[in-house]
């Protein structure tokens, strides 16, 4: 309830309620375009180049078509997508990438203590490079299923499963 | 409807990735309202991704929102620089394109007049192109009158006023070879209306009238003179003023001149 009324006054230019959704997301949309384009300096322009387009397109957010960080994601990604496609290295980004975001988080011991009390290794506790390689193309590049599925080489039924049991492990370390 | 079968089928986290049709999130967005378990493992995954993505970040600086701040006010302040400065050119449009039509209103009207005082400049010209023709006419007129008066073979006869009009006068220009006669009137009165002068050649010895013409349309000719045919052996011109169309004899009370023709 207390996000949905921060999203009206957001959408009615108040600009307290965008500093409070900027803190609220702004490091997971600079996370996702950075996974993507892997370049920090860059991801941190575009990320605020994103926020200043939620911000001018804030009347087109309409909760009937998803969650607002759905639509933000959405918006990052394809941002960092069109990044990406003016560099010319889209085929070459989309193979690495999923390695890139692994490396991330498994390289991410010295975060850690920057990071809050759930560190990312608890989080990571049983993550099967899978799930990785699925929540990297489903969240962060914003595969569909059927791309998911010839990525990994899997039916299409066991995307959805998969990322179904990857998310509900991540869930369970968080409760740790 | 299931709500645990539906949750356990992974829809959701699709749902949250923002990678399911139009209709399945409107679908889900539904369900979600209706069943609080949905919306609350719609939260629970959300909260799931929003700790991974968050943990995938460099660390942004602590005042990043500034850069944000500062470039949504610069669009805010630029877009109503745009409201000021819109209208200012739309105005200079439309008052340019006033002036321009107005102008052009002038023009038409200022063309239109010069139109009609060409046409009124024009018809001037034909009616003096005219009245020089008729001046012409005249003089050529007055020229063959004149011509006429001059020839050796005219007989000049001065005509006296008489009882009635003592102040009037008359001059007969007899061409004898040409048996005929022009009567200058200039020096009658205007004859009143439905009377008319009447010419006559006398012979004196005995007093014999013969009815030479009558001057006919006398105010319409402007010259006063009027050419009559006399074949008679005239010894003098008498006019009288006569009923209109003329009498038989002479009315002798209303005689007005009389010459006799000295020889």
């Amino acid at each position: 309830m207390e996000l949905e009324l921060l999203i009206q006054k957001f959408q009615n230019k108040e600009v307290s309620a965008f500093e409070k959704l900027y803190a609220m997301y702004s490091e997971n949309i600079y996370g996702v375009i950075n996974t993507i384009i892997r370049n920090p300096e860059r991801a941190q322009e575009i990320c605020q180049d994103v926020f200043v387009k939620i911000w001018e397109k804030s009347e087109s957010y309409n909760s009937s078509k998803g969650r607002f960080f759905t639509w933000l994601l959405n918006i990052a990604r394809n941002a960092a997508i069109d990044e990406v496609r003016s560099k010319s290295h889209k085929q070459q980004k989309k193979n690495l990438s999923t390695e890139y975001f692994v490396g991330i988080l498994e390289g991410s011991e010295d975060l850690e203590g920057k990071m809050d009390t759930i560190g990312l290794k608890n989080l990571l506790i049983n993550l099967k490079e899978k799930c990785v390689q699925i929540i990297s193309l489903l969240y962060f590049q914003g595969f569909t299923q059927k791309e998911a599925a010839e990525e990994l080489d899997i039916p299409i039924g066991t995307v959805k499963t998969r990322n179904r049991s990857c998310i509900s492990q991540i869930r369970e370390n968080m409760n740790i | 409807m299931d709500v645990k079968k539906y949750i356990a089928s992974g829809i959701l986290e699709l749902y949250v990735a923002g990678i399911l049709s139009e209709e399945q999130n409107l679908e889900i967005h539904g369900y979600a309202q209706k069943y609080p378990e949905i919306k609350a493992e719609i939260e629970a995954i959300e909260a799931s991704i929003l700790v991974i993505s968050e943990k995938s970040s460099p660390g942004l600086a602590k005042n990043s929102f500034k850069k944000v701040k500062s470039r949504v006010g610069k669009v805010v302040s630029i877009q109503t620089k745009e409201i000021k400065t819109t209208p200012w050119t739309s105005y200079l449009g439309w008052a340019a394109s006033i002036i321009f039509a107005v102008g052009l209103i002038w023009m038409y009207l200022e063309n239109d007049k010069l139109k009609s005082e060409i046409e009124i400049t024009s018809g001037e010209k034909q009616t003096l192109e005219e009245q020089i023709l008729d001046i012409r006419g005249e003089v050529t007129d007055k020229n063959n009158i004149l011509n006429q008066l001059r020839d050796k073979n005219v007989t000049v006869v001065s005509l006296g006023g008489q009882t009635i009009s003592p102040t009037s006068f008359a001059k007969a220009y007899w061409n004898k070879e040409q048996q005929k006669v022009f009567i200058d009137a200039q020096g009658l009165p205007e004859p009143p209306p439905g009377f008319t002068y009447q010419v006559w050649s006398l012979k004196l010895n005995p007093l014999t009238p013969t009815s030479v013409g009558l001057l006919d349309d006398f105010m319409n000719n402007e010259n006063r003179v009027f050419e009559l045919p006399n074949a008679n052996e005239t010894e003098a011109f008498g006019i009288t003023l006569e009923p209109e169309g003329g009498s038989k004899s002479p009315t002798l009370e209303q005689l007005y001149t009389l010459g006799a023709i000295t020889t």
